[in-house]
């Protein structure tokens, strides 16, 4: 095969795929473990052995997922929430009084749950209890704040931030438009969504200034924290957009870094959980890790297949697993 | 690259017969598959888990566009059926009766992973023959359905005259001349009629011309450049070339809704067709709501074919001319007090 890269190294060799047999919507770890989600139906964990388990979760469409640190939170369209360990089977969290899509899940610092069905977000509290809040739209994107069990919550014409065990109001941060994704940067101060547009939106949380984040060419379907926390990896544009948090203003007035171009656009991005690396999968199959501080370039996965739908790294960050929307399951060992 | 999963998009005001075409669609046996999403639990006969309930959540673009919209929830609700493609061959989506098309069809526009999964196949409008006429008048949201429609179904033909029948044909046309009129009764048409008719993706302009004929309304004499006026509304600088209606249809103009057709044999310039068109929606993009187009540039083997909703357009290189193909451009649109001499002078001035 020609190298598409030349200045690039390739680590292709090392990576072992398999069948899952369905579009892969998600992946995560549990300790060593790849857990994959599959579009319909099942996880499918694969061990440091390479040994598979195939495990049935829901009835019909998975349409979320979250790692927590030893489950997987998974959203249905058959309207339940489920947690699935590593040995066990799954159990119910939650089960939609109306049977309603489970549209986002997010998993909190200390394991608390979150989801949305219509237009309400729930919180699986400490001790058992399960609370509801009414909101002005469905929620685009779910993510907890580090601390206090509070829950930034997306949805049209802005955010919702709730402390969910408190009986205080919603705090409102008003934007125009349709905000599809949540991320909360790691020390609190930050929450950044993706809106229905190509750009981000971001609000510094302890003054609620407003903060721009555009000139991507598709809407930004991932996000991801590096490493040290102090910049935002995400797709949407032929180039791993990497926007700097370290200032007190965030990224305002900065130009963000753009990493690894290609002539397909980066659908999913996942920062290594110690190095300065962002791995990338684009449109057309290609995976690459990139450098974040020299530009240094990895190929992981030659590109000519699906395009690339999901990216996790496991706590160590030797193993990167990667699945594609015609489901491929892949696991990129880089000890 | 895998084929796109064609949508249909079901519209029709309250009670003109939605929920019976549905139905039909679902129960019938023809071999496809459908993933429904609907605006009502519980109407439809058919329990399925690819009947899905949608909320008809309408969200403004910001994107300098002011009559940008799109259906949030319809583009959730396709993000999480395309997970369970294979189980599904097309999609219908059921407005409800007050609904305005165009957060619908602009949605597959938009949204690039819509966009990327999916194709909009046609709009579908049923409308209650007894009872349209009076709609037209009092309800924006019927009008509107009517002009955005690619398939008409005229429903309850049993409950009115023949006369009344003609009548309500001729304000349907005088609206939407290139709409697919069928008359039925309770919905009872041949699905391939209403479904998979690629309507969107313009080859059936070319059909448009016989069927207006077919209907043998009025004529219009052809300019002498070929562009035609569909209907001249309340300008009747041209009333003199309208020909008495033939039997039993109607000719009737609308108070404010029109279609305009424009053709040539001029081959275009694309830079200055691009410019102009781009213009033109920018400007008038509020009342256009339906653009379409086949077009032939100067020196391009391709024919290239457009459409839009509004101010959002979306064009592409479709195939080579066919060698015995006539090289024609043409272009249709239906909206609300169009600048017909504007549009006009306009794409005269796109020649090559």
């Amino acid at each position: 095969m020609t190298q598409i890269r030349p200045q690039a190294r390739s680590v292709v060799e090392r990576s072992r795929v398999l069948a899952a047999g369905a579009a892969i919507v998600g992946a995560h770890f549990i300790a060593d473990t790849a857990v994959f989600v599959l579009g319909e139906e099942a996880l499918l964990f694969v061990d440091k052995e390479a040994r598979e388990r195939r495990v049935a979760v829901h009835a019909g469409a998975i349409l979320a997922s979250a790692g927590g640190d030893a489950r997987i939170i998974t959203g249905g369209d058959d309207g339940a929430v489920m947690a699935t360990e590593n040995d066990g089977k799954p159990v119910a969290i939650a089960t939609d009084a109306k049977r309603r899509w489970i549209d986002r899940v997010a998993v909190g610092p200390d394991g608390a749950v979150a989801w949305s069905a219509g237009k309400q977000a729930f919180v699986l509290t400490r001790n058992g209890q399960t609370r509801a809040l009414d909101l002005p739209s469905a929620a685009g994107g779910l993510a907890f704040l580090p601390k206090g069990f509070r829950l930034a919550i997306a949805h049209y014409n802005g955010a919702t931030l709730w402390f969910a065990n408190a009986q205080s109001a919603p705090q409102m941060l008003d934007w125009k438009g349709s905000h599809l994704d949540a991320a909360v940067s790691p020390d609190g101060r930050f929450l950044v969504t993706a809106m229905q547009e190509p750009t981000l939106h971001g609000w510094r949380l302890e003054d609620g200034k407003h903060m721009r984040m555009a000139g991507y060419a598709a809407r930004v379907r991932a996000m991801s924290w590096t490493a040290d926390g102090k910049g935002l990896a995400t797709a949407g544009s032929t180039q791993i957009i990497l926007w700097p948090f370290h200032g007190k203003d965030g990224p305002m007035g900065k130009a963000p870094k753009m990493l690894a171009e290609h002539e397909h656009l980066v659908g999913i991005v996942a920062c290594h959980p110690r190095q300065p690396v962002v791995a990338a999968g684009y449109r057309d199959g290609l995976i690459l890790l990139a450098h974040t501080d020299d530009g240094t370039e990895i190929i992981v996965r030659n590109p000519g297949e699906a395009p690339v739908s999901a990216l996790a790294w496991n706590a160590a960050g030797t193993v990167l697993a990667f699945g594609t929307e015609d489901g491929v399951a892949g696991l990129a060992d880089l000890a | 690259m895998p084929e796109k999963i064609p949508v249909t998009v079901l519209t029709g005001y309250l009670g003109a017969g939605k929920t019976t075409l549905l139905n039909r669609i679902l129960s019938e046996p023809h071999g496809h598959k459908f993933a429904v999403i609907v605006n009502e639990f519980g109407e439809i006969g058919v329990d399925s888990d690819l009947v899905v309930n949608a909320d008809e959540e309408v969200f403004e673009m910001n994107n300098g566009c002011v009559c940008c919209t799109v259906r949030g929830d319809l583009i959730r609700i396709i993000d999480g059926l395309m997970r369970r493609k294979g189980k599904f061959d097309a999609i219908i989506v059921e407005t409800t009766g007050l609904a305005d098309p165009a957060p619908v069809a602009q949605t597959f526009f938009v949204d690039d992973n819509v966009g990327r999964l999916t194709k909009l196949d046609a709009v579908v409008t049923v409308a209650d023959a007894k009872w349209l006429a009076l709609r037209l008048k009092d309800a924006p949201e019927a009008k509107n359905q009517i002009a955005f429609a690619d398939v008409i179904l005229l429903n309850k033909t049993d409950l009115v005259s023949s006369d009344e029948l003609a009548e309500v044909e001729g304000r349907i046309r005088a609206i939407n001349h290139y709409a697919r009129i069928h008359r039925t009764q309770r919905c009872a048409v041949p699905l391939g009629e209403v479904l998979a008719r690629n309507a969107f993706d313009l080859d059936r302009i070319l059909e448009i011309e016989p069927a207006f004929l077919d209907s043998n309304a009025h004529e219009h004499v052809h300019g002498h450049d070929h562009d035609e006026l569909r209907h001249q509304g309340h300008d009747h600088a041209h009333g003199e070339q309208h020909r008495p209606a033939g039997a039993g249809l109607k000719h009737y103009h609308d108070e404010d809704m029109r279609s305009l057709a424009l053709r040539t044999n001029n081959p275009l310039d694309p830079d200055k067709f691009f410019r102009w068109i781009q213009n033109l929606v920018a400007t008038d993009g509020p009342q256009i709501l339906r653009s379409k187009g086949i077009l032939s540039f100067k020196d391009d083997p391709d024919r290239f074919v457009f459409q839009g909703v509004h101010m959002i357009l979306d064009g592409n290189h479709q195939r080579a001319w066919q060698p015995d193909e006539k090289r024609e451009s043409r272009l249709v649109f239906i909206g609300r007090e169009l600048p017909v001499e504007k549009i006009r002078e306009g794409f005269q001035s796109c020649h090559a």
